[in-house]
């Protein structure tokens, strides 16, 4: 029998918004609901041009981005895999929402390409301002997972990574990038669909009349029908009992807070991913994430060259904070580096699992511009 | 199919497992809603899962729990913008949103302008009782001029939206006013808005006694019911009346009939020709 011929890989030369698009198609996203803003307006654009070109594909512009994601919930609970893409400004309307997904357990994905800020801030320039607005942006508290992206590539696998993580968990996914990876354009490798993983999230098999909508399962996880597939249930905001219907009595009400943590928590090593480069032998590692997560890998080579034993924790998972990687490189290194375009969001976490145990030092920019190898590579040599 | 009495109907469309009693106060109007909702839904023959009701925030965004269809309890004032999503999503199905007045009007004034302006295949059910209930009686959108409130203590200084104006304005496929009080015509209006192809609004007038009644001298809720029957009349009616007499009034029945297709039909028929065309 001979074997199927295999697909060579499709190389394009694409912009970081322009992956994320990519990787959404490759996920299976049929819907996608916005507001456009810069520096992420791309990704709203090419998607209104490929969905209708895909069957179910659907497309809206809201009126605003609290619409937009209202559509999303909309679209992902009518049993669709669903995105929508902002920026700071747009990011921080849709925080309401963002929690109604939390509590819900609505899959859905959140491309913030990250500017300036705070307020309007600078629109067409980078930041990393919105890490902490990402994780506990929206009140009330609550488990969530924020992924970043450094280069063009990775926009395209962490978007399908970000869809993956979102069905599985039931939960919205945020992926984080900043204006410089969202507007640079690359080569990148389109993957064949047999090289990669698809999740689509997990449909009730039991009658209807047995179904109940936020019972707890295994993996704490609950199956979920679409809308209008026969299983009729009720969804809230309100904190509600396994049935779905509002609730106020303590048990109940700490058994779903509890479980929407657990079912993420429970699973760290699936969610929480990180790249590392030469760390094993580092004294000096910088952790960082983003377009500075490049600079700094150039830094670390330029600083090994001078004989400094440097190494990358590249995080491409932010929140849950990968602390059992944190701890690894920490074990060996006299000194952590924490680069980011903001005054200090991640640092934080780090010097949290630190604790003290080890130095850390933190290059902190926010003028609007990246961080350059040289400006790592200068605290990497002196350190 | 138990279709004896009006009671027995509503026992078929009730979640039995849902934790009852419901939240609506005695001479509450929105109980008066979800019987007229359930029997048109019923008049037109729709299975329950051919349908879903997206509710807002307040009381009568707690109208969807007791039903069983698909339900969906949403943030306040977006219900519009989730069932746009639904609608988008899964096209043949029957997507009714319930709102109130602050819902619909106030935080939610620009959904409500931009979806009838878009013209997107849902039915939105506006019940307005001229008060902020569930929150404890503040003035809303829609609280007449002059009219008493928890925030409107000398009188509402602000002049009221006539949601009828405001969505004919934003060009609806379909837009009535009905009360709770004129019930057959309801049950009529909700049929004719779900049956419109594109956006329609049904404007439902329904008494809030416990939050506005006891502010503005309506001693019992009979007799909000009854400035319901004495005030709203038809639209034909209306028309013929002096300008002096035309401000003591409410005009009802329907403002808008279209029967242009919605956004998600243009969409779908959009998409079929894009991908034909490949």
């Amino acid at each position: 029998m001979a074997r199927p011929r295999k697909k060579r890989n499709k190389e394009i030369f694409a912009l970081g918004n322009e992956a994320v698009v990519e990787g959404a198609l490759l996920a299976g996203c049929t819907f996608y609901g916005g507001y456009p803003i810069t520096p992420s307006s791309e990704i709203m654009e090419i998607m209104a041009q490929r969905l209708p070109l895909i069957p179910n594909g659907s497309f809206v512009q809201m009126e605003d981005e609290i619409a937009g994601l209202g559509s999303v919930i909309g679209a992902s609970l009518a049993g669709r895999k669903a995105m929508t893409a902002t920026s700071g400004p747009g990011f921080s309307l849709m925080q309401e929402h963002l929690g109604y997904g939390c509590i819900t357990e609505t899959p859905l994905v959140i491309v913030n390409v990250m500017r300036g800020g705070p307020s309007t801030g600078l629109p067409t320039s980078p930041a990393q301002g919105d890490v902490q607005q990402a994780r506990w942006g929206t009140h009330g508290d609550h488990s969530i997972i924020v992924l970043s992206a450094s280069n063009v590539q990775e926009c395209l696998d962490n978007t399908i990574e970000a869809f993956n993580l979102a069905e599985k968990y039931r939960t919205p996914v945020i992926l984080l990038i900043d204006e410089i990876t969202a507007h640079t354009r690359e080569k990148i490798v389109i993957p064949n669909p047999d090289e990669f993983e698809v999740f689509n999230r997990i449909v009730p098999t039991m009658p209807p009349e047995w179904y109940k909508p936020y019972e707890e399962t295994v993996r704490g996880v609950p199956p979920m029908p679409s809308i209008g597939s026969g299983y009729r249930f009720h969804v809230t905001g309100l904190t509600h009992d396994t049935n779905g219907f509002p609730t106020s009595r303590p048990d109940e009400v700490r058994e779903l807070n509890e479980r929407l943590f657990r079912k993420i928590d429970q699973f760290l090593h699936d969610v929480q991913m990180v790249d590392e480069v030469d760390t094993e032998d580092a004294d000096v590692v910088v952790i960082a994430y983003g377009t500075v997560a490049r600079s700094a890998e150039l830094a670390v080579k330029q600083a090994r060259d001078l004989g400094v034993k440097a190494g990358l924790l590249k995080l491409s998972t932010l929140f849950p904070y990968p602390r059992k990687a944190t701890e690894k490189v920490m074990a060996k290194a006299h000194t952590l580096i924490v680069p980011e375009m903001n005054m200090g969001q991640m640092s934080r976490e780090v010097k949290r699992v630190n604790n003290g145990q080890v130095s850390v030092r933190t290059i902190n920019k926010v003028d609007g511009q990246i961080i350059t190898p040289a400006e790592i590579l200068k605290v990497l040599t002196r350190v | 199919m138990v279709d004896m009495k009006g009671t027995q109907l509503i026992h078929e469309y009730l979640r039995h497992n849902k934790k009852f009693p419901h939240v609506f106060c005695a001479g509450c109007g929105h109980g008066i809603v979800l019987g007229s909702l359930i029997r048109s839904i019923h008049g037109l023959g729709l299975s329950k899962d051919e349908v879903c009701v997206v509710a807002g925030i307040g009381c009568s965004g707690r109208l969807a729990a007791y039903v069983d269809f698909n339900t969906v309890h949403t943030t306040h004032g977006r219900a519009l913008t989730f069932a746009t999503g639904i609608k988008m999503a899964k096209p043949g199905m029957h997507v009714i949103v319930v709102m109130g007045d602050g819902d619909s009007m106030a935080i939610g004034g620009n959904h409500l302008i931009h979806a009838a302006r878009r013209n997107i295949g849902v039915t939105a059910l506006i019940l307005n009782n001229n008060i902020y209930g569930m929150t404890g009686g503040q003035c809303s959108p829609t609280t007449p001029s002059g009219s008493f409130s928890m925030t409107t203590p000398m009188g509402q200084m602000e002049q009221s939206f006539d949601c009828v104006e405001l969505c004919s304005a934003a060009k609806a496929n379909y837009v009535a006013r009905g009360t709770v009080f004129h019930v057959k015509k309801l049950d009529k209006m909700i049929m004719d808005g779900i049956s419109n192809p594109g956006f329609g609004v049904v404007e439902i007038l329904t008494p809030c006694h416990t939050q506005y009644g006891r502010k503005n001298k309506y001693k019992t809720p009979v007799d909000m019911y009854k400035t319901l029957k004495k005030d709203v009349i038809d639209i034909d009616r209306y028309n013929k009346l002096s300008e002096a007499d035309k401000a003591k009034k409410v005009p009802s029945g329907v403002f808008v009939q279209k029967d242009e297709p919605g956004l998600e039909e243009k969409f779908y028929e959009m998409a079929a020709n894009c991908q034909g065309g490949l």
